[in-house]
């Protein structure tokens, strides 16, 4: 027998009990009266930052005010008008290129209030690398896609094609020495996510 | 080894032992932050264990279904029975790809199978990628905690650990400086690795994808720059349906370190375009716990830690002192299941408090599977005679309460007066780090007959 038939069998051998139905996953979840707030005030306490912007203009102008920013020689932006990209992703076939990165700009789909997260994805994006490569990320989220917890989340998720996804809260960070947290482990040293009004 | 012979080399640096545990407590304290900020909490874990125990039931349909969906988004899907097969499997995939280096993230299942250091006897090196780990690989040691790996080294430890391998300054101790060392380092072996392997934390039936969860952000540079990813994984990981992990993802950060969610959450659905994805699915043993009604729901699992942060014992004995890949609670029930005469002294390195049962977020009942686990042990008759003779003497007096009361009586006259020597000498295990009370001077059937009368 192949392992693989071995394995089932040996499992449906062993599951002799039958356990209830799965559960519905209804239940009185947790609400918020101002999902930005929520989300804004968990993601500072996450590292990150969260800024609410009116237009493109307000999101530049924001930029600009980050000293990393302005001394920054490599931006990967794929949101058009929004920051001074001069790394074209499209175009780049081997993610190790990526390495010098300093500034990505990233549209995140939606966030979540109660953990600070934004759910980004490849789709769009020819290097996923480009997310964990880089020294600073910053994305970009419609202020109005704010879901209170990760129940609605995954009520908007659909796993069709081949694709990936990941929720991201906060900088790469670390506490494995001696349980300090430093921010800045692997991954990006700084993580900003504009709201916009729009 | 015992457990206890460990343990009390563990305490002997008592500075050290009483640092270890505050570092721990510290954590179970956010994690209690964590917990009683969501008013659903007990909701959420009873939805978890249900959810669990759904899968564990219908295990082998779903793993079918999974192996489906799996193979639908482009992935390989390989089944091992042991260790043995694991490591044999992913040997040949890197060995096909012509792999000399690999990046791996945390995986239990690897050290499970002890992986690295069968690739490394096939000439592949292999680097620990989450900090943690690269600072015990580093040093030539396991993990002493599946989520913490280094929680048993000071800062000092690792500055020393930094100095001898990776050139930073002599005493450099600032946890800033030497993180940003081991970022360029570790930067330098995500860049040259051909290969990217990591764990699963979930995976999901129904859509045949999986759920990696880090911090640091090293799974997700691990394999975004190769093109080979081979993700290992036990195959009791799998869960149902994808909102599922809306429930597993609010439980495993909070518990484990009392963040909100861990930075990363990534799903892997399908290779990257011309990339490779494989997908080990690991037996080692699962389907005969699926067998059993006492230890099931050992099964449920997600690797949290929050046992051990809680543990008196872990705390205060640290995770070497169990000789197993996972320790703590949980692992001195999965530990026994693999070989109760090797772990035999594990289900006693416990006191039964009960706390590892009330923080496990899949709700778990550890406490009563290591009771249970002392029972197993004793019918199988592997209590060591140190145990199994006081343990007969227990017995006979506790049978006859007419000797109970008499050498009750007995020891409180006598015992007060008696030279050290006699009282705390090798058979009196119990005194060797502590005094005893104080005698009383009655019964307490006499006091409260006392009371009564009054
Ligand atoms: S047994 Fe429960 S508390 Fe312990 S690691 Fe597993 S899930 Fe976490």
């Amino acid at each position: 027998m192949s392992s693989r038939d071995d394995i089932l069998a040996s499992v449906r051998r062993n599951a002799k009990t039958v356990a209830p139905d799965l559960p519905d996953l209804e239940a009185d979840w947790i609400q918020y009266a101002d999902l930005q707030q929520q989300f804004s005030e968990v993601i500072e306490t996450v590292g990150g930052r969260c800024v609410a912007a009116e237009s493109d203009h307000d999101i530049n102008n924001a930029l600009k005010a980050i000293p990393e920013y302005s001394s920054a020689s490599k931006i990967a932006s794929t949101i058009p008008g929004i920051g001074e990209s001069n790394v074209s992703l499209s175009e780049i076939d081997d993610p190790h290129e990526l390495e010098d990165v300093d500034f990505a700009i990233l549209p995140g789909e939606f966030a979540v209030a109660e953990n600070g997260a934004v759910w980004v994805t490849d789709k769009d994006l020819k290097q996923r690398a480009v997310m964990f490569i880089t020294q600073h990320l910053v994305l970009v989220v419609p202020g109005g896609e704010i879901v209170p917890h990760m129940h609605a989340a995954y009520e908007r998720l659909h796993f069709g094609p081949a694709g990936f996804g990941v929720f991201i809260s906060g900088p790469s960070k670390t506490a494995d020495i001696e349980q300090s947290l430093v921010i800045g482990a692997h991954g990006p040293r700084s993580l900003t996510v504009f709201l916009t009004s729009n | 080894m015992s457990h206890a012979t460990q343990a009390a080399k563990f305490v002997e640096d008592q500075d050290r032992a009483h640092w270890h545990d505050q570092a721990l407590w510290f954590v179970r304290a956010k994690r209690d932050r964590m917990a009683t900020s969501l008013p659903e909490w007990e909701t959420l874990r009873e939805k978890a264990s249900q959810i669990k125990a759904y899968t564990m039931s219908h295990l082998a349909d779903l793993l079918e279904q999974f192996e489906r969906n799996a193979t639908k988004l482009g992935v390989q899907v390989h089944w091992a029975r042991n260790a043995a097969e694991h490591n044999e499997i992913v040997h040949n995939i890197l060995f096909r790809h012509d792999v000399h280096k690999v990046a791996k993230s945390k995986s239990m299942l690897t050290e499970e199978c002890h992986l690295n250091p069968y690739l490394e006897r096939h000439g592949i090196e292999v680097v620990d990628t989450d900090l943690g780990e690269r600072i015990v690989q580093l040093n030539n040691e396991p993990p002493s905690h599946i989520v913490l790996p280094a929680i048993h080294r000071k800062k000092e430890d690792v500055g020393e650990i930094f100095h001898r391998y990776l050139n930073t300054e002599e005493g450099a101790t600032d946890p800033e400086y030497l993180a940003e060392a081991a970022r360029a380092h570790l930067r330098d072996k995500f860049m040259n690795a051909d290969a990217g392997i990591t764990g699963v934390n979930f995976a999901i039936a129904e859509t045949g994808g999986f759920v990696v969860c880090t911090n640091e952000g090293n799974a997700d540079l691990g394999v975004s720059l190769p093109k080979l990813h081979i993700a290992c994984m036990g195959i009791e990981k799998l869960i149902p349906r994808a909102a599922d992990l809306g429930v597993f993802l609010r439980l495993l950060a909070r518990s484990a370190t009392g963040q909100p969610i861990t930075t990363y959450s990534s799903h892997f659905h399908g290779p990257r375009e011309g990339c490779e994805l494989h997908i080990v699915l690991v037996d080692n043993g699962r389907s005969e716990i699926l067998g059993s009604d006492d230890f099931r729901r050992s099964l449920n699992c997600i690797r949290c830690g929050a046992c051990m942060n809680t543990c008196p014992v872990y705390r205060r004995s640290g995770g070497h002192s169990y000789q197993t890949t996972v320790p703590g609670p949980i692992g001195s029930i999965l530990a026994p299941a693999r070989d109760a005469n090797a772990h035999n002294s594990l289900p006693y390195a416990c006191s039964l408090c009960g706390s590892c049962t009330d923080v496990c977020p899949v709700k778990i009942d550890l406490h009563h599977q290591l009771l249970t686990w002392r029972r197993e042990i004793a019918v199988r008759g592997l209590v060591p005679l140190s145990k199994r003779f006081p343990m007969r003497i227990a017995g006979v007096v506790f049978r006859r309460p007419w000797l109970y009361r008499w050498l009750g009586g007995l020891a409180r006259a006598i015992v007060p007066w008696l030279p050290r020597f006699l009282v705390y000498n090798r058979l009196n295990a119990w005194g060797r780090q502590r005094e005893l009370p104080n005698f009383p001077k009655k019964s307490f059937r006499q006091t409260f007959r006392d009371r009564n009368e009054q």
